[in-house]
């Protein structure tokens, strides 16, 4: 759309720059105060320069969350953005039962975090949980609780559990946006369905499937509270993601100094790896 | 190939049902049946549970603190959110290009940066332990989703609707609430429908901006966890409980929910 140049717009962007400005750049600022400073309590500060943020980047307990996280974000796009764009080609578009599976495919998304937690948790364990009483009555040994690779195990699952669906429902909302036209069309030509997919349903899905990639990318990269719950980070250090890190560093220990760094270091990972998603999607809708 | 098209949809639904099943199940036994045995239904069926949640005030005010908060944020972030939306879509004005994309990192900002900074802020303003905190904390991360969506909405719609009004005598006020906030009502609907998720179900920082009267539900069941002992059976319940409001809000908006996902901009 043309837009005019008005500077005046300002004024109705106001009140959204004072809210988030008090809630993002105050907390930001007492961030990077602790990352510069050591403490021994009473409100006595010395000056620390960057000798935080050295001990963090250098110190294996971060490469080892760091690694983790990564691998983590990893495997859950790995299954999420295929099996999600599955589900969706999948799906009916008319009728009666396109409501049904949007609510309840919905519905583990407007589940409380530390309920989808503790939900698994329970459906988990290997004696009074229904998937972990199964795995064991059919011969595996599974103890999320005791065994690392359970863990990881338990805690992938859960997060397709959780958020393929946003996937599901963004494809679908891509899928559908398609003119029946182009169907037609390819019908006449003859077109095979892996044809139809390949030149007319995923270019049309492109955008859509950067935004779930995008959001996938990010929430899964800042995930605490499920994982906290289910497995505490254990057994051990297996599950301990970089948020889970963070707060036992920060909340546990009270090391603020290493903690604000830490989290100013998270956060830029986290900002320039989206900001490089963000360019590459607005170049490409340049291009469109 | 009809059938197994079918099939995927179903399989995909039954397996996203089963620990939600497992949940309700759990919340109808007692706990001795919980710990005593495995069983696939509740085989002494009872509402205890559910019983004590609606009559202890410590639980039940849990569910109400939540509902407060989560409201007063949705009504907050959409009503300063759709201004603004309105200036990214209909104007081009100085630094805009970069204030969208600061907007959007916030968005980014892991809520376990900002725990400890919200908490001394808050405390520091006198405003910790209310639910206002809380509502304010959470536009951090919805105003921006919350513009996000607008925009995407907004620019869909012609800007010839202005034009038109301006020239039939409409001010910009009378246009904008009379005129332009109908045409996009689902999207508002849509914004909406997503901060009331994401305030809904965010813990960490509404348990760290909260101790007694503005506890949200989800707080005080992790805290009965650790204290109580394991009582199963009424984090069973509770947990089923905070499943209702999310299922209701999705009931409403369904239609639009495919649509909101792809945030207007498909």
């Amino acid at each position: 759309m043309r837009k005019t140049r008005y500077e005046r717009a300002w004024l109705f962007v106001i009140p959204v720059v004072a809210l988030v400005a008090f809630n993002a750049v105050i907390p930001l600022m007492t961030v990077v105060n602790y990352s510069v400073q050591e403490t021994f309590g009473d409100n006595v500060f010395l000056w620390a320069g960057v000798r935080w943020f050295q001990e963090v980047l250098l110190s294996e307990r971060f490469h080892a969350a760091l690694g983790r996280q990564i691998l983590f974000t990893g495997t859950i796009l790995l299954i999420e953005v295929p099996l999600g764009l599955a589900i969706a080609l999948a799906m009916p578009r008319k009728g009666p039962w396109v409501s049904v599976c949007l609510v309840l495919m919905a519905l583990p998304l407007l589940i409380p975090w530390n309920v989808v937690g503790a939900m698994w948790n329970i459906f988990a364990l290997p004696d009074i949980g229904l998937l972990g009483r199964t795995l064991n009555e059919i011969g595996f040994d599974f103890n999320f609780t005791q065994q690392p690779g359970d863990a990881w195990f338990t805690l992938i699952v859960m997060d397709v559990w959780h958020w393929t669906s946003l996937v599901v429902l963004l494809s679908y909302a891509g899928l559908v946006s398609i003119p029946d036209a182009y169907y037609q069309a390819a019908k006449i030509d003859g077109a095979k369905p892996l044809a139809i997919f390949r030149h007319i349903q995923l270019p049309k899905l492109k955008r859509v499937l950067t935004i779930a990639i995008l959001l996938r990318f990010m929430d899964s990269f800042m995930i605490y509270t499920e994982p906290s719950v289910l497995t505490g980070g254990g057994p051990g250090n297996a599950t301990t993601l970089l948020s889970i890190d963070l707060v036992k560093v920060a909340l546990g220990q009270f090391d603020l100094g290493p903690a604000a760094a830490m989290s100013l270091i998270y956060f830029l990972i986290v900002l320039l790896l989206s900001w490089v998603f963000y360019t590459l999607m607005m170049r490409n809708e340049a291009q469109q | 190939m009809r059938r197994v098209t079918w099939l995927v949809p179903t399989l995909y639904i039954i397996f996203l049902m089963l620990p939600i099943y497992w949940l309700l199940n759990m919340s109808f036994k007692t706990t001795n049946e919980i710990l005593g045995s495995f069983t696939l239904w509740p085989q002494n069926f009872t509402v205890e549970n559910y019983v004590k949640i609606f009559t202890d005030p410590t639980w039940y005010m849990g569910y109400v603190n939540s509902l407060i908060y989560v409201s007063f944020n949705t009504v907050l972030s959409v009503a300063v959110a759709l201004p603004a939306a309105y200036a990214f879509s209909r104007y081009r004005f100085t630094g805009d290009k970069h204030l969208f994309f600061w907007l959007l990192t916030n968005r980014m900002a892991p809520p376990a940066v900002f725990a400890l900074p919200f908490f001394q802020l808050y405390s520091a303003i006198n405003l910790f332990d209310t639910h206002i905190a809380v509502a304010l904390a959470h536009t951090l991360f919805n105003i921006p989703l919350a513009v996000w969506i607008l925009e995407g909405f907004m620019s869909g719609v012609p800007k010839e609707l202005d034009e038109t009004a301006y020239v039939d005598g409409y001010s910009f006020p009378r246009f904008f609430v009379k005129i332009f906030i109908p045409t996009i009502a689902a999207g508002i609907g849509v914004a909406a429908f997503f901060c009331f998720m994401f305030s809904w179900v965010e813990l960490l920082l509404a348990k760290t901006l909260t101790s007694v009267e503005a506890k949200p539900i989800a707080a005080t069941m992790t805290r009965t966890a650790s204290t109580a002992g394991y009582e199963l059976g009424l984090l069973a319940a509770a947990g089923t409980l905070t499943i209702i409001p999310g299922a209701f809000v999705i009931y409403f908006v369904r239609n639009y929910i495919a649509k909101g996902f792809a945030l207007g901009r498909v």
